[in-house]
């Protein structure tokens, strides 16, 4: 019982930044342009995030403030490079699935070097703490795995209400989703249907960021350099198994999570277990699950991935 | 909001690169008007429009509203100044429902926070009420028939305030009841707004409009009363000639039967049966006309014949071999010559040049390949003989097949096909989007081979085409055969209703 309570409890803060990478993704996606590069984006997010707690921070009351400070700048520049992207792939329509690897490669090795330059070796902070909910923490078994997280991870999941109102409820979420249907049906009625991508591209790159800050400063209170460890394809790959909808994706998010705190229960009770294959375990189970998941072509956006060119016609 | 009762283009002239789309232009709508404008592809129709619209800028010439001078710098600016386009290809959002659609250009309905959709629901009753079309505000796109879209695109243009309406080919994929209903509903409609109504269907726009403009090359060749003309004069003035399209007069043949497909059951890619127990034979030397409109099977059939898809249950008996789940290679061996529906993707490789397309079914034979290498010079020679004697428009054998156009690509492709001698023709829509000169070339090349005691099957939604070339006309409605037809006994009427999938006892 008290295993299971555990793997619980840690497989949702698990879930965090996935969740909120593959919400950002998912409104890219609904534009029609996949952005593979978001793992870059993370690991700039990761950095920054706690570049700012750590060469001003250290402890005190002010803490808190430099710690939403990290967070923003995370989102701020996540937001930049979203469309610095846009730039590539909507303006000069540049293969998408090139264009994000790059994306990757520059985002990560930017991170490293900077990270190198300005912190060095493995230094901690102190991070976001967890701020149990009073009284609802206090009820057995569901408070803590519920209501004993830090903030992030609340936001996190008010997230996802909040991103499918603005998609299915709001004038910007219809744009969004008709420029990554039918951008041709969108422009003849008036619709800038670049400006929507990249308005979309720079909410899913402030995500990205987001999901990046939230791993160093809320989950390893550290930064290093392989601290993003493919989170960012796994979110593009949940966008597909949510067929881009909030609540599937946090579905897929927790899915891979709980597996992966599961694996780790595996290594920690001493479990006569490969640990090689408890390590793969959740991994598997994102590639069996996708392998396995039919794609619904008629609601996600078909025109994803093709650059829109007015003149162009077929 | 006040009417438009006029709409004046006054010399328009634009340049691309190259070529004159448009040269000095002058075109007058005056209000309740409804004017044809018709030309053959490449005429300038497009071009025109698109200026009208705020897509393009013209280099001369200005536009008049209510006698006023207007410049439309985008699509946002024509709209607002009451024009409206449904274009050809229906601009609508196939995953949204068609109240979403319409919210998405009803900027009224706009906050940033919520979107008002019950609002955008008001006026979209408002509009069907005042015109009478009726829509259903809930339902998906991808739900609703071709028709049916078509009225979400009216309501839509409407709704967002068209006092002036462009209509781009409107009746291309209608079915001839549809097509009907139409041109009712724009007749009355004509009573609230004027109409720029783009066709290549010569008899709705002897039925509906009142006035004419002919255009060619760029340039207007007619402007006038549509009832000063008859339909013949009309496609000589589009064309440049007289266009006669060929009819198969010809007594039916009594042949053998070549093609004999035998229950068969092919499911879509969505996964349903889109034929279900289909029965078909054709004879040699006979042509029978596959009519009904697209989506009841026949691109399912045209693929199961040829290879492409799987056969669930049947048989497709080819000279007495049964023909079903064989390989393409084998299936083209046995002599099958197929035009393919999409001309550009599956009937030409577009990057490969003219010459390469033209063997592209014989790469493996001796007369073009010698232990696996190509005989460039007997391609060559080939592609040579090929162009002339099938009027390839093209600057030499070299150039890039996908930069031909639509009726040269389709002669590509017939050149081809026909050249290999194939003992069986299946032709899917030959002359879709094709003007006069090239559909009129393809019919007679068709009607020689029939002559030559090949079997077709002609897949086609154009009712003119069936009725002129076939022997025998067959009636497809949701992957069934509904009724096959004599020529004799076949009319358009008759096919109509037929191809809304009313059996011939519920028409009496």
């Amino acid at each position: 019982m008290n295993t299971a309570v555990n793997i619980l409890s840690l497989g949702i803060p698990f879930s965090v930044a996935l969740l909120i990478a593959s919400l950002g993704e998912m409104f890219n996606q609904r534009s029609g342009v996949f952005n593979l590069g978001c793992e870059g984006i993370m690991a700039m997010g990761a950095f920054l995030g706690m570049l700012v707690p750590y060469s001003v921070g250290h402890g005190g009351p002010t803490a808190e403030i430099y710690n939403v400070l990290g967070l923003l700048l995370a989102m701020g520049v996540g937001a930049l490079f979203g469309t610095l992207f846009g730039l590539v792939v909507v303006t000069f329509r540049a293969p998408e699935g090139i264009a994000g690897i790059g994306l990757q490669m520059f985002g990560v090795g930017v991170a490293g070097t900077l990270f190198r330059h300005f912190i060095g070796g493995t230094q901690s902070v102190i991070g976001i703490d967890r701020t149990p909910i009073p009284l609802l923490s206090a009820i057995p078994i569901i408070g803590p795995i519920f209501f004993s997280h830090n903030v992030v991870v609340y936001l996190a999941f008010l997230f996802v209400p909040l991103s499918w109102y603005i998609l299915f409820k709001t004038p910007w979420g219809l744009r969004v989703r008709a420029v990554g249907t039918n951008p041709r049906a969108a422009d003849s009625i008036g619709i800038n249907v670049n400006r929507v991508r990249y308005q979309a591209l720079a909410v899913g790159g402030a995500l990205a960021g987001l999901a990046g800050a939230y791993l160093s400063l809320c989950q390893a209170k550290m930064f290093s350099d392989g601290i993003i460890a493919g989170r960012g394809f796994i979110a593009v790959a949940l966008v597909y198994f949510g067929h881009w909808h909030p609540v599937k994706i946090m579905g897929g998010a927790l899915l891979f999570s709980l597996a992966q705190s599961l694996q780790l229960a595996i290594q920690g009770q001493g479990i006569a277990f490969p640990y090689e294959f408890a390590v793969m375990l959740p991994y598997v189970l994102v590639i069996v699950v996708l392998a396995f998941s039919r794609e619904s072509q008629l609601l996600g956006p078909s025109a994803l991935g093709k650059p829109f060119n007015r003149e162009k016609r077929i | 909001m006040h009417k438009i009762t006029s709409l004046r283009m006054e010399h328009i002239t634009k340049r691309f690169p190259g070529t004159l789309a448009c040269d000095d232009i002058t075109l007058s709508v005056g209000e309740g008007e409804i004017l044809a404008l018709v030309g053959e592809n490449g005429a300038g129709k497009t071009t025109l429009m698109n200026i009208l619209m705020g897509l393009y800028q013209s280099d001369e010439g200005r536009i008049l509203i209510n006698g006023e001078e207007v410049r439309f710098k985008s699509p946002n600016d024509a709209f607002s100044a009451g024009l409206g386009m449904v274009h050809q290809q229906y601009m609508l959002v196939s995953n949204m429902t068609v109240t979403e659609n319409i919210a998405l250009g009803y900027k009224a309905a706009w906050s940033a926070l919520k979107l008002d959709l019950a609002k955008v629901r008001a006026r979209i009753v408002e509009i069907s009420d005042k015109y009478g079309l009726a829509v259903d505000p809930d339902a998906y796109i991808w739900q609703l028939s071709v028709g049916e879209q078509q009225r979400v695109e009216l309501v839509k243009t409407l709704c967002l305030g068209a006092r002036f309406l462009i209509l781009d080919e409107p009746t291309s994929a209608l079915t001839p009841q549809e097509t009907d209903e139409l041109i009712v509903l724009l007749k009355r409609m004509k009573r609230e707004l004027s109409i720029i109504f783009i066709s290549h269907k010569l008899q709705e726009v002897k039925n509906l409009c009142d006035n004419l403009l002919i255009l060619r090359h760029g340039a207007v060749v007619y402007e006038g009363k549509t009832a000063d003309h008859s339909m013949a004069d009309i496609a000589a003035l589009m064309t440049g000639h007289e266009v006669e399209l060929p009819v198969n007069e010809e007594e039916a043949c009594s042949g053998a039967v070549v093609l004999d497909i035998r229950d068969l059951d092919v499911k879509s890619d969505r996964g349903f049966l889109a034929l279900d127990g289909f029965n078909l034979a054709v004879r040699c030397g006979e042509i029978v006309g596959l009519a009904g409109v697209s989506g009841n099977g026949q691109r399912e059939l045209a693929e199961a014949i040829n290879g492409l898809r799987r056969v669930e249950r049947g048989q497709i008996l080819f000279y007495g071999e049964d023909l079903a789940n064989k390989s393409p290679h084998h299936i083209i061996d046995s002599g099958m010559g197929y035009i393919p529906e999409e001309r550009n993707t599956e009937g030409i490789v577009p990057s490969f040049s003219l010459k390469e397309n033209l063997i592209l079914k014989d790469t493996e034979r001796e007369e073009f390949s010698n232990h696996h290498f190509l005989k460039n010079k007997a391609i060559e020679e080939n592609a040579t003989e090929l162009r002339v004697k099938f009027d390839i428009r093209s600057p030499n054998t070299s150039v890039a097949a996908g930069s031909l156009s639509g009726g040269n690509i389709q002669k590509v492709i017939l050149a081809r096909e026909i050249s290999r001698k194939p003992k069986f023709l299946l032709a899917v829509y030959p002359i879709r989007g094709l003007d006069l000169g090239a559909a009129e070339f393809i019919h007679k090349q068709l009607l020689e081979k029939r002559r030559e005691g090949v079997g077709i099957l002609l897949i086609s939604e154009e009712l003119d085409e069936i009725l002129d070339l076939s022997d025998r006309v067959a009636v497809i409605f949701k992957g069934k055969i509904q009724q096959i037809l004599d020529r004799k006994d076949a009319n358009r009427r008759k096919l109509g209703i037929l191809m809304a999938g009313v059996g011939d006892d519920q028409a009496l």
